[in-house]
């Protein structure tokens, strides 16, 4: 990390040194010795563990089935961190704090759009309050009976996804409105601070609203092929918005506007972009593609709870950091690499230490290349 | 590691000035900081570029150019803020290149900055405390063990002294006990001043230390920094001001688009075509 | 700090006016707060009614988790407030020490196995665990900028959560282990208090209060027990404060302020902010730890769940609140934070039940359809638990909103060692400037 980089910016010196005395004496380390050295060791651990898979091919310890399985998952866990990834990134970028209220954006959307999914599509079965508190209470009517599975509701589940990303729309401009607009000229940290009231805040209204229980919401779905129904529907949906954002921030004015905001504040109001206009954008972008995350996760978990964003935030955080915060196209990477990640530690972790791995990662970016994997390159 | 000047560098150095023999109280090495081919770039500008001079010990060196000639850039490099990519810099003897800021400082080279960097919540008199060297509190465990802080509290005693003292000489006493971020440009700039000398440096480079500054104190420090320099001082000086840098500066060294356009008296320096077009705009 | 008292050099001021060491005055305005907080509780109390043992719990535990909280706020006042450094990974570590203090202390025969050591042995081990673990961070994000080191101490307190939540390392080799979800399960912290129920002076003394709790106010003695404890924690918390204030107002102090302030100027002064970096923030890590095993040692068992980040923000609210970057306010605001917020809602919800029958029912969407027209407020009366983070979350975004220096903030807290005022070398000299606008602290001067 070049010292430069962090001048006039009042925050942290700079320096890619170890200690003082390490570089008082005449053979230090060179300034980026540092990231070279983690990234020599984790290339190395690359190739191991690709030797190691191999060996694992070969003495059956594994099967190419189960490898091509993980590779599954790590793309279907991209795409939902994807979509919120793509949220935060563009928050961090264009209002310039980290969000730590965001997972909670992608809970309002999973119960909002649940909610919505359940009173279409289980009108009849059970009373309006069970419906639209999504099963508040155990005791009533079971995720089976309400049948709502891709096959059997789609309309429903449509509409659900659409409520999904409205409400967390709606949700977002309010905050944004009641909390962050005041606070446009205050520093990031005193606006990350003020995120975290706003989780809280958020998460609770939630749990007061729709109880803190966790409870089943979908019924299963036959298989397609080897995958499963609302997998694959998750990431057909995911893959379809990416193609759409991309499309926007490639072919139309907001999207250069945005793209130009991100890069350069100072810059962009100077030459007349509009910024609140397009500081709205970004929050109905980024809230709607994490409310529809959230509902999406619902859908391929079944279950869900007021923690849901919250427990994935961090991993969130992880895909942001590590495509180069600011970087749309950037946070699309780190997701996959995220997803990857974790699911293809598996190989190698029990699986309550999957996340362990991708936090380590996370970690070794933000320390040794803070400008993310693709640091430094000019993207969106 | 020996600090011999370069034979160009040499050649640069026009015609002869008057050296101030009286100030060599020191050994015998001439320039006491001497900065060869610094080279430094971001991203694809070219800030600093391959340059190169000598500051002799005991003078008053005025630096100018326009803006965006690389003034401050060069300080930056030559202190550690920034990491030139090429060349080297030696002070004192000792090559201090690619040295962090600390290093820099305690080895004598101090600097004040062209926007002044005061801690704004701090008071004024915080601010002076903080800048000697050597202090036995900055220790964690002489702060705080009772045996061992006696020693920290006499050498408070005696810094505050200082503090006031110097406070008083840049008549900004009254303004002791005001945070930093409450002064106006000119105070900081002069707690800036302040502050850098009480760290009892070798050299001192100022970056445009009057901006801001009253016409009767300038004329007070200036005469101040005279005396520093009979003392044995250096010091650099970025100004933009011209009679202070005709009047108080025995060499002049000046610098365009990254590199040292010409150095030599004053006199030599204003009556040069190129230096008057630099500043005018022209390409050179 | 005391005032200039006439020193041995005879160098300063004739006699000084009696005022208080400012520390002396600061702990008297904790001592204010936490008694018009009793009084305030306790009023309420018996206007609702309420059963005096409740009561006396109540107050306990409300200053239990004030002195907890005052520990871990001092100690990230002493990371972020003083030195800028932005740790969101608190219980982290804390729970590094009181997990290696459990290893230490729990019985060799138990599952998990300990090395079945004393108490204290542990509780060093747990401060230098936590010690070792704030280096481990410290070194290499040592030029990190504020927001990203934020997010790797989050990531750390999480690795650790996630470490000791596992089921693979639940049991290792030697029937050691993390314990997985159910945790370790170790000798608790507050058997020091029948420990100094058997030893002969702090026996009495121990004793007599119990005696007193018993008889003078009805308070059984397991309650009675608790209060003692506190009141061990209470010391502590008085400890570490006088250690930080010590801090504060040194040239140590100075530094970090600086580093906070403007790092490169400070460097450009030659100040060695790195070391003082890892200096402070090893320092701060044992403090949490000390903290948490404190805190956790408490209980018989600890495990995962005690881990979660919603700790460390309960901490920083505790921060934020008392003004960052003021040691008195750390130890007010961790009290007025543990009474307001963390455990005075269940005792309002208490208050308000005893004054009408609350019938909550098990919705919000059954409160609307209920005939009652109370329901909904009833409902949320219920909910009392969770609308405790609801006023958490708005409290903190009012706070960062208006009045980003917390309720102290505004407090002019010298670094140095000495009162900075004038001192003329003649007699007579004026030190009368008083720096802030509180009473008697003029920047403190230390008491050598």
């Amino acid at each position: 990390m070049s010292r430069e980089s962090q001048i006039g910016m009042g925050e942290n010196l700079s320096g890619g040194r170890i200690s003082d005395s390490a570089s008082a004496v005449r053979d230090r380390l060179s300034p980026t010795s540092g990231a070279d050295i983690v990234g020599l060791f984790v290339a190395l651990l690359m190739v191991l563990l690709v030797l190691d898979i191999v060996r694992q091919l070969v003495t059956g310890e594994i099967t190419f089935t189960s490898i091509l399985e993980y590779l599954w998952w790590g793309l279907r866990d991209a795409m939902y961190i994807a979509l919120a990834a793509v949220g935060l990134s563009m928050t961090y970028s264009i209002l310039r704090f980290a969000n730590f209220s965001h997972g909670d954006l992608i809970t309002t959307g999973a119960f909002g759009g649940w909610a919505a999914a359940y009173l279409v599509g289980g009108w009849g079965i059970a009373s309006v309050g069970e419906l639209v508190l999504v099963r508040a209470t155990s005791g009533g009517v079971s995720p089976g009976e309400v049948g709502l599975q891709v096959f059997a509701s789609p309309v429903a589940i449509l509409i659900g996804m659409v409520v999904a990303g409205a409400v967390t729309v709606l949700v977002a401009l309010a905050i944004d409105q009641l909390v962050y607009k005041r606070m446009r000229d205050q520093g990031g940290i005193s606006m990350l601070i003020a995120s975290v009231g706003v989780a809280l805040a958020l998460r609770y209204s939630l749990a007061v609203i729709f109880t803190n229980r966790k409870r089943g919401v979908t019924a299963s779905a036959p298989d397609v092929g080897p995958f499963t129904a609302h997998e694959l529907t998750l990431v057909l949906i995911a893959f379809a918005l990416i193609v759409g954002l991309h499309l926007l921030l490639q072919r139309t004015k907001l999207g250069k506007s945005m793209r130009a905001m991100a890069d350069n504040k100072d810059l962009a109001l100077i030459t007349g972009i509009p910024t609140e206009r397009v500081i709205t954008a970004t929050w109905i972008i980024g809230a709607a593609f994490a409310g529809i995350s959230g509902y999406l996760i619902v859908l391929d978990r079944g279950s869900v709870s007021i923690n849901l964003g919250w427990f994935l935030l961090l991993l969130i955080f992880a895909a942001v950091i590590l495509g180069g915060i600011g970087s749309i196209y950037g946070a699309l990477v780190g997701s996959l690499v995220i997803g990857m990640t974790v699911n293809v530690s598996l190989i190698w972790l029990p699986s309550d230490l999957a996340n362990v791995s991708a936090f380590i990662l996370m970690i070794l970016i933000l320390v040794f290349k803070p400008n993310g994997l693709l640091g430094g390159v000019e993207t969106a | 590691m020996s600090s011999a000047d370069s034979p160009d560098v040499e050649a640069q150095r026009g015609d002869a000035e008057s050296v101030d023999e009286d100030a060599s109280v020191r050994s015998v090495d001439d320039a006491v900081l001497n900065v060869s081919n610094l080279h430094k770039h971001f991203g694809g500008i070219v800030a600093v570029d391959d340059t190169s001079f000598s500051v002799e010990r005991g003078s008053i060196t005025g630096l100018i150019g326009p803006n965006g000639a690389g003034k401050s850039t060069t300080f930056n490099c030559i202190t550690g803020v920034y990491e030139p990519e090429e060349g080297s810099v030696t002070f004192d003897g000792t090559d201090i290149t690619g040295w962090e800021p600390h290093q820099v400082a305690n080895q004598g080279l101090v600097r004040t900055f062209q926007i002044a960097r005061e801690l704004p919540e701090m008071t004024v008199l915080e601010n002076m405390m903080l800048a000697p060297k050597d202090q036995l509190g900055e220790h964690l465990w002489r702060s705080v063990l009772p045996g061992a802080r006696g020693a920290v509290v006499e050498q408070e005693r005696e810094l505050r002294e200082q503090a006031w003292e110097t406070l008083e000489f840049f008549e900004i006493d009254h303004l002791a006990e005001e945070y930093a971020m409450n002064l106006s440009g000119g105070q900081r700039k002069l707690l800036d001043l302040a502050r850098a000398l009480q760290t009892d440096p070798e050299m001192l480079m100022l970056d445009e230390p009057m901006a801001g500054v009253n016409p009767t104190l300038e004329e007070k420090i200036l005469d101040r920094i005279h005396a520093l320099r009979e003392d044995g001082y250096t010091f650099l000086i970025v100004e933009h001001d011209m009679d202070l840098i005709m009047e108080h500066c025995e060499h002049v060294i000046v610098m365009h688009q990254g590199g040292v356009l010409d150095e030599g008296t004053p006199e030599a320096i204003q009556s040069n075509e190129q230096v008057i077009e630099a500043y005018l705009g022209g390409e050179v | 700090m005391s005032t200039d008292t006439v020193g041995s050099d005879g160098e300063d001021n004739a006699p000084a006016p009696m005022v208080r060491p400012s520390w002396f005055a600061d702990i008297g305005r904790i001592a204010a707060v936490v008694a018009v907080t009793y009084a305030f509780f306790i009023i309420l109390g018996l206007l609702a009614g309420l059963n005096v043992n409740y009561m006396m719990s109540f107050l306990e535990r409300i200053t239990f988790y004030g002195a907890v909280f005052a520990m871990g706020a001092l100690a990230l006042n002493l990371h972020w407030g003083y030195t800028g450094m932005f740790n969101i990974g608190v219980i982290g570590f804390m729970g590094v020490g009181v997990y290696a203090m459990s290893f230490v202390t729990a019985s060799p025969d138990a599952s998990p196995a300990g090395l079945g050591l004393p108490i204290p042995v542990g509780i060093l081990v747990g401060f230098l665990a936590a010690c070792l673990a704030g280096l481990v961070i410290a070194l290499p994000a040592l030029r990190v900028r504020a927001d990203y080191f934020a997010i790797i101490t989050l990531g750390f307190s999480e690795i650790v959560r996630l470490l000791v939540l596992s089921g693979s390392l639940r049991t290792l080799p030697g029937g050691y282990g993390t314990g997985g979800g159910s945790g370790i399960s170790a000798p608790r912290t507050d058997s020091v208090v029948p420990w100094l129920q058997s030893k002969p002076v702090t026996g009495e003394i121990v004793d007599s209060i119990i005696w007193a709790g018993i008889n003078l106010g009805g308070v059984p003695d397991s309650v009675m027990e608790n209060y003692i404890y506190t009141g061990i924690l209470i010391g502590v918390v008085i400890l570490i404060f006088l250690l930080l204030t010590r801090i504060a107002y040194s040239p140590f102090g100075r530094v970090l302020k600086a580093i906070r302030e403007d790092e490169l100027a400070a460097r450009s002064l030659g100040k060695r902010t790195d070391r003082a970096k890892v200096v402070v923030f090893v320092l701060g890590c044992g403090l949490m730890g000390l903290a948490g095993m404190l805190w956790l040692g408490r209980r018989t068992l600890v495990n995962p769940n005690n881990v979660r980040p919603i700790w460390t923000f309960y901490i920083f609210v505790a921060l934020i609140v008392g003004g960052a970057g003021s040691n008195t306010g750390s130890v007010i605001g961790g009290f007025v934070f543990a009474a307001f917020v963390y455990d005075g809602p269940r005792y309002l919800q208490r208050v308000i039940e005893s004054f009408y029958e609350v019938q909550a029912p098990p919705t919000i969407a059954d409160a609307f359809v209920s005939s009652n027209p109370m329901a909904v407020i009833d409902y949320l009366v219920n909910s009392m638990d969770e609308i405790r983070y609801i006023i958490l979350g708005v409290v903190l975004i009012v706070l960062m909103i208006k009045r980003p220096q917390g309720l102290l903030g505004h407090r002019k807290e010298i670094a140095a060692a000495v009162d900075l005022s004038r001192h003329d070398t003649s007699r007579g000299g004026a030190n009368t400037t008083d720096e802030s606008g509180t009473t008697g602290s003029s920047g403190g001067e230390s008491d050598e």
